[in-house]
């Protein structure tokens, strides 16, 4: 037999038939769906008189539009309220389960489906959400998709999809002081740019990603979408094995054993060959945050922006505009520019071993009086486990509230806007324009760095803590 | 579910010459409180139309008079970003009928086959040139056929064609849509699901 990607492995697993000339229809293990993406698929639903084809591999949570305060209440803002009762309208009429909010297991979707051990290797999963390539971290093929391809789900749990080429990422080496998985993929993305991994599925590996937690992995995979790629996945190893182990879903049977067995041909075979291939030195890597408004658009924390010397006119276009949203001009530094707001959460750095971090820099120490911190966690479980290891005392001592999951300030659908004009370091996963609000500065940067910033009211390097 | 049909047809365009544009400036995410498909072209690219007041911005392309058309031009990677499908049914909404860049992002890509919007490719310095034709002449006339694959554009007497996967094309030109095709396959699924054995 002929040597495989992990990728291709789990895609031939998953193909129901190929159309000639044309795309695979895949077969989706699980689908996860929140309260934005789905009411017009279930309407489609509705609307050619059929129902959901298996219910059971199906799971929702509101999470998108969710307030992160007094989830008790009502929710205030009347169209967020619709769709979440839609949400739970659609679950119960269709026999799907619901994580809903003010459930004990209510959270960011991606938090959520991971933690609980609903995501397990050599799966096909997908969700109308394009950060599901988060859950590649436990070797599966995840990826967002719209919201008819929802509706293919519910109706057939499968997709026309066409198969993607791949790439292989290797990061080698030890990495420095303060320096995270969300700096890896941040440099990453400022090497291949924003829409540099277009069309590809890609799979990370060497001796720095082997090295990472599940958690740390699933920050890099969460973020293969800002370059563009389809998705990102990790073999699984001992280290996914063991955090799978005491999830929720094996403490309720015993099936863990023999799943073992299944995996652990879970692997890209010596030989098989990628389309493209990328070798990144780990030592290379400093903390990472971004000038512009796109996630391509990073340095390193201590680096200053670039020049627009040997620019052409369409780029240094595109980056004077970025520039001048942000209030950035070339060459200048950013360590030490005033801030405004810090964002702890979202599905790529909301999970415990971030708030773990964050508190570990603010610790005895106070939140600069400057600024505004919203620190959300990606789930009930998340901020459980905060209050369990005694990080609550310490980020409150320190002059910090803690808020209630959701997807929150990531892309402010809910009350959690940044302020037009306002700088905002945070450890979600855009930068766009307006994306945290209209007219809102994103600084995207790791749990650590924000820490730093949020404690000196400046874009501050990790490394000085 | 029958889309429009989309095969041959003729409109001037919209130049956007801008590269990277996401689906957060297509369509902002605090309008996605909806649990409908329609009405989103109000708000298409609301942040740099509007200002915070809800006035027009004058020097946004779709604010100005000159450029109109079911055809937009806009800079690489086109609709990169969130899987928001109501980026495609804003686009739609609004009138347009084509896309066309150098390089779209592959969710976005998928979702406007899926609603009968042609993200159509064409090489980088065509669609650049393009741009500044129309942008120098709002009234050029751009001639699509879906069947052919083909662009025309006659005042330059320029033509391109284009790649479209067989299937994707048959289903624009009929108006077919993927779920019809995913419901009929139910039963050879359902068999899938037997061989495999344990899912879920």
């Amino acid at each position: 037999m002929s040597s495989k990607t992990l990728f291709d492995k789990i895609w031939d697993a998953h193909r129901v038939h190929s159309i000639d000339d044309g795309p695979d229809v895949l077969y989706i293990d699980r689908h996860y769906i929140h309260e934005v993406t789905s009411p017009q698929a279930f309407r489609g639903l509705d609307e050619r008189g059929i129902t959901v084809f298996r219910p059971s591999l199906t799971l929702a949570t509101a999470d998108h539009n969710t307030p992160t305060r007094d989830q008790h209440l009502p929710i205030r803002e009347e169209l967020s309220r619709m769709q979440v009762d839609k949400l739970r309208e659609n679950c119960s009429r269709h026999g799907i389960e619901l994580f809903g909010l003010n459930h004990n297991y209510n959270g960011i979707v991606h938090v959520i489906g991971t933690e609980l051990g609903y995501t397990r290797p050599g799966m096909t999963i997908v969700c109308g959400d394009s950060h599901t390539s988060t859950h590649g971290a436990f070797g599966t093929v995840a990826f967002g998709i719209g919201t008819s391809e929802v509706e293919m789900v519910l109706a057939t749990q499968c997709i026309l999809q066409t198969r993607p080429k791949t790439m292989r990422i290797t990061v080698d080496g030890a990495l420095g002081k303060a320096v995270t998985s969300k700096d890896i993929i941040m440099h990453i993305i400022s090497l291949l740019t924003t829409g540099g991994a277009t069309g590809y599925f890609v799979e990370y590996s060497g001796s720095a990603i082997r090295a990472l937690s599940m958690e740390s992995r699933m920050t890099i995979c969460n973020m293969s979408i800002e370059m563009g790629a389809r998705g990102g996945l990790i073999a699984p190893d001992k280290t996914t094995f063991s955090y799978l182990k005491n999830t929720k879903y094996y403490s309720g049977n015993n099936a863990f054993d023999d799943d073992l067995k299944s995996w652990k041909d879970l692997i890209t075979d010596p030989g098989a060959s990628f389309d493209k291939e990328i070798a990144i030195n780990a030592e290379s890597i400093r903390p990472m945050i971004t000038y512009g408004t796109n996630p391509g658009m990073a340095i390193a924390v201590d680096a200053p922006l670039p020049d627009t010397e040997g620019m052409n006119s369409q780029d240094r276009d595109n980056y004077i505009k970025a520039l001048s949203y942000m209030g950035f001009s070339p060459g200048i530094k950013l360590d030490g520019h005033p801030i405004d707001y810090v964002f702890l959460g979202s599905c790529t750095n909301g999970r415990i071993e971030d708030f773990r971090a964050f508190a570990s820099v603010v610790k005895g120490r106070k939140k600069a009086e400057n600024v505004t911190a919203l620190l959300v966690p990606g789930s009930r479980l998340v901020e459980e486990q905060v209050k369990k290891e005694g990080l609550l005392e310490i980020l409150r001592d320190a002059g910090f509230e803690l808020r209630q999951p959701g997807c929150s300030s990531c892309l402010a659908m809910n009350e959690d806007k940044i302020p037009a004009g306002k700088y905002a370091v945070s450890t979600s996963n855009r930068n766009f324009e307006g994306r945290q609000g209209p007219g809102a500065r994103t600084l995207l940067a790791s749990p650590l760095t924000a820490a730093a910033s949020a404690v000196t009211g400046r874009i501050t390097d990790p490394r000085l803590f | 579910m029958a889309k429009e049909k989309l095969n041959i047809f003729e409109s001037t365009c919209v130049p956007l010459p801008l590269e990277n544009v996401d689906t957060d400036q297509i369509i902002p995410a605090r309008f996605l409180s909806s649990t409908s498909r329609e009405g989103f072209g109000n708000n298409l690219f609301r942040d740099w139309r509007f200002d915070q007041e809800g006035r027009a911005v004058q020097d946004f392309i779709l604010n100005n008079r000159k450029y109109s058309g079911k055809i937009l031009v806009a800079g690489k990677n086109f609709g990169c970003g969130s899987s928001r499908e109501h980026a495609v049914w804003a686009v739609y909404d609004y009138g347009f009928r084509v896309v066309i860049s150098s390089f779209f992002a592959d969710i976005f890509r998928n979702n406007a086959l899926n609603n009968g919007l042609l993200p159509l490719i064409l090489p980088d310095d065509e669609v650049k040139g393009l741009i500044a034709l129309v942008t120098a002449a709002p009234e050029t006339i751009v001639k699509i056929s879906v069947q052919e694959r083909k662009v025309e554009i006659p005042s330059s007497g320029k033509s391109f064609t284009f790649e479209i996967n067989p299937y994707k094309q048959e289903c624009l030109i009929h108006g077919l849509d993927d779920i019809d095709y995913l419901i009929n396959m139910r039963s050879r699924i359902a068999d899938y699901e037997k061989k495999r054995g344990g899912l879920g």
